[in-house]
């Protein structure tokens, strides 16, 4: 690492900072609607983006600065394993292409702007509402705090984190100003902010991955060399574990645990309040099909920046902390200016997704918790002053996360907020396509994944950690190694089947069903679907 | 599938055709191909010094991508198709 700090690099960066920060204030202005008291304005920046913007919007939202920084560490650290990431949202497109669109359609019906929402006026279920925004809450705040994790990497990387004798205001203060700034812009412009950021984020990303990838090889001796070096890398013992480092291929024993993260992960990423309020955010049902087969273009860029995990291996970068990897490569390999470039697409990388996500989890706070059981009378201004002040107040909570415990502690939640949020899938997806299913098994199946993923995540062990240490291990009755998440979800599948078949047969009180067939096929222009500014809860009772 | 041509002619249209079956393989084959990792586990042969495993899957990327957007335009093509049929039955 160099000494000191880079100040080229953060100059640039500094740079690219502030304009955002104007960017993010001025897009309030941005197809301004009339009605700005409404949740689904700020919420959902009116329900009208069209598929461009829901393209850069949902780009930003699940392509954080955590992945750019995450998934070329896990590479880096073990090879193939850590490239999971691209056969799963490979999976992610495919799946999001059949269920979206119906949950765009009965959302705009209804005027829905969470998933709790829909699930309350499928299953008549209050309860299974408030558990399907709990488990959305839980998730989401570590995946905030993530993204700080991320910030910071970048910090570190420039010479701004300070050195350990550094005392904790100076060292967390440009920390603390990023998200300062975050915080006032989502307050005063709601979704139109990180929509109009996500631009600037996307177009940097690109520039630095399209450069990284043709560049760096060439400094280091082509792609033959690097993939040498990596395996080489690999193939020596680990002191911790007593076995090899990774790997390039994964062997016979890892396949399970390659395929069924792959798979679970899909299935988890629109289970995400965020993922939600990207979609929702759109003009029309066709947008959302239509950027389908758009959106697989950042998978391409996550496979091309984790093959940077190996380009580190090849360049001979020593990290202690497997995070700092990739920013620690820009730093060696690039000139300073472009390091600077490269450190904003990260740091810019960040402020959109947290945004998005302290958005949405306000708005399920505020839909599923602050109307359902505090104040049902709450009118559409009140939701949403109460969703701008959640939304700063959960990402205090990041924040004070981040600051007071250790990053792994963060890293460890959001693990489990991963095999969380999958949990959720049976009532929402199932919910989409079947009424089939009782609204008390979903509440038992829920309640049965979420113990036993927390369960089997809390016995698993690495050599750092006793508890939380990966999210894989045995599936019961196979004996292959497998995503703990996805375990849980077949368990939840499981009991939700069996027990509806126990309460149908004793005929217990089914919830009142307030959607039709048809709602779940509505387009733009058919009757009483809301098109721009529906407002909200006009339809809800 | 004989009652369902039928119900066709009545109005009411079949739920499963033979353009959907085309559609739900486009949006399927990627789930096979991708959970199939002993498939594709190998370093041999190698792309411009990039080993099979990783090449394969990024152009699993390319691939999907197409299956896609074919499933996409099937898709519009079922829709205005049913629309235009039973526009036709109203009237």
């Amino acid at each position: 690492m160099k000494d000191g700090v880079n100040g080229v690099a953060l100059a640039v960066f500094i740079f690219f900072f502030l304009a955002v920060t104007v960017m993010g204030f001025l897009a309030s202005r941005w197809r301004r609607a009339e009605n700005e008291q409404s949740l689904d304005e700020w919420g959902l920046g009116g329900r009208s983006f069209g598929t461009w913007v829901t393209w850069f919007l949902l780009g930003g939202d699940l392509y954080t600065a955590y992945t750019f920084v995450a998934v070329p560490a896990a590479v880096y650290a073990a090879g193939a394993a850590g490239f999971f990431a691209v056969p799963y949202t490979i999976l992610v497109y495919p799946l999001i292409f059949t269920f979206l669109p119906r949950l765009w359609s009965v959302s705009h019906k209804h005027g829905y702007v969470t998933t709790s929402d829909f699930v309350r006026g499928r299953f008549g279920s209050k309860g299974l509402s408030l558990a399907v925004a709990l488990t959305g809450l839980l998730a989401t705040m570590p995946y905030i705090a993530l993204q700080l994790v991320g910030i910071q990497a970048v910090l570190d990387v420039m010479g701004v984190g300070g050195g350990e004798n550094t005392h904790w205001f100076i060292k967390d203060l440009p920390l603390l100003i990023a998200f300062g700034v975050l915080a006032a812009y989502t307050y005063s412009s709601g979704l139109r902010a990180p929509a109009l950021i996500a631009f600037v984020k996307d177009t940097l990303i690109y520039i630095v991955i399209a450069v990284a990838i043709i560049y760096i090889p060439i400094k280091l001796g082509g792609f033959d060399e690097i993939f040498a070096k990596a395996g080489e890398a690999f193939g020596q013992t680990n002191e911790a574990t007593g076995k090899p480092r990774g790997a390039l291929v994964p062997g016979d024993a890892s396949q399970w645990t390659y395929a069924t993260l792959a798979l679970g992960s899909a299935l988890a990423l629109f289970m995400y309040p965020h993922s939600i309020t990207a979609t929702l955010s759109s003009r029309s049902r066709e947008v959302i099909r239509r950027n389908t087969t758009i959106l697989p273009l950042y998978s391409l860029m996550l496979g091309l920046l984790a093959v940077l995990g190996f380009m580190a291996i090849a360049a001979g970068i020593q990290v202690k902390n497997g995070q700092l990897a990739i920013p620690q490569l820009f730093e060696n390999m690039f000139p300073d200016w472009f390091a600077g470039i490269a450190f904003a697409a990260i740091g810019i990388g960040a402020l959109v997704p947290a945004a998005i996500m302290s958005i949405a989890a306000a708005n399920l706070f505020t839909r599923n918790i602050y109307k359902d059981f505090i104040k049902p009378d709450a009118t559409p201004a009140q939701e949403t002053k109460v969703s701008k002040l959640v939304s700063l107040l959960v990402k205090v909570g990041a924040l004070a996360f981040v600051l007071t415990m250790d990053k792994t502690v963060a890293i460890n939640f959001q693990l489990l907020g991963g095999i969380w949020i999958l949990q959720t899938f049976p009532a929402l997806v199932g919910g989409l396509f079947t009424r089939w299913f009782h609204r008390w098994a979903l509440v038992g199946g829920w309640a049965v994944g979420m113990v036993y993923g927390t369960a089997a995540a809390y016995g698993v062990a690495s050599p750092t950690q006793k508890h939380f240490g990966g999210s894989s291990a045995e599936i019961p009755g196979i004996g292959e190694i497998g995503y703990i998440g996805l375990t849980a979800f077949v368990l939840n599948v499981l009991v939700t089947v069996v027990l509806t078949l126990v309460l149908r047969a004793v005929k217990a009180p089914d919830g009142v069903d307030e959607t039709s067939p048809s709602d779940y096929t509505a387009d733009a222009g058919d009757p009483g679907v809301q098109t721009e500014l529906p407002k909200v809860g006009a339809e809800t009772h | 599938m004989p009652e369902t041509a039928q119900r066709t002619t009545q109005g009411k249209q079949p739920l499963i055709t033979p353009l959907r079956v085309v559609i739900g393989i486009c949006l399927f084959a990627p789930f096979v191909a991708m959970l199939w990792v002993s498939s594709y586990a190998k370093v041999e042969p190698t792309l411009a010094g990039v080993p099979f495993f990783y090449w394969y899957q990024m152009l699993w990327v390319l691939i999907s991508t197409a299956l896609t957007m074919v499933a996409y335009k099937l898709w519009q093509h079922d829709q205005r198709g049913r629309r235009t049929r039973q526009g036709g039955d109203a009237r």
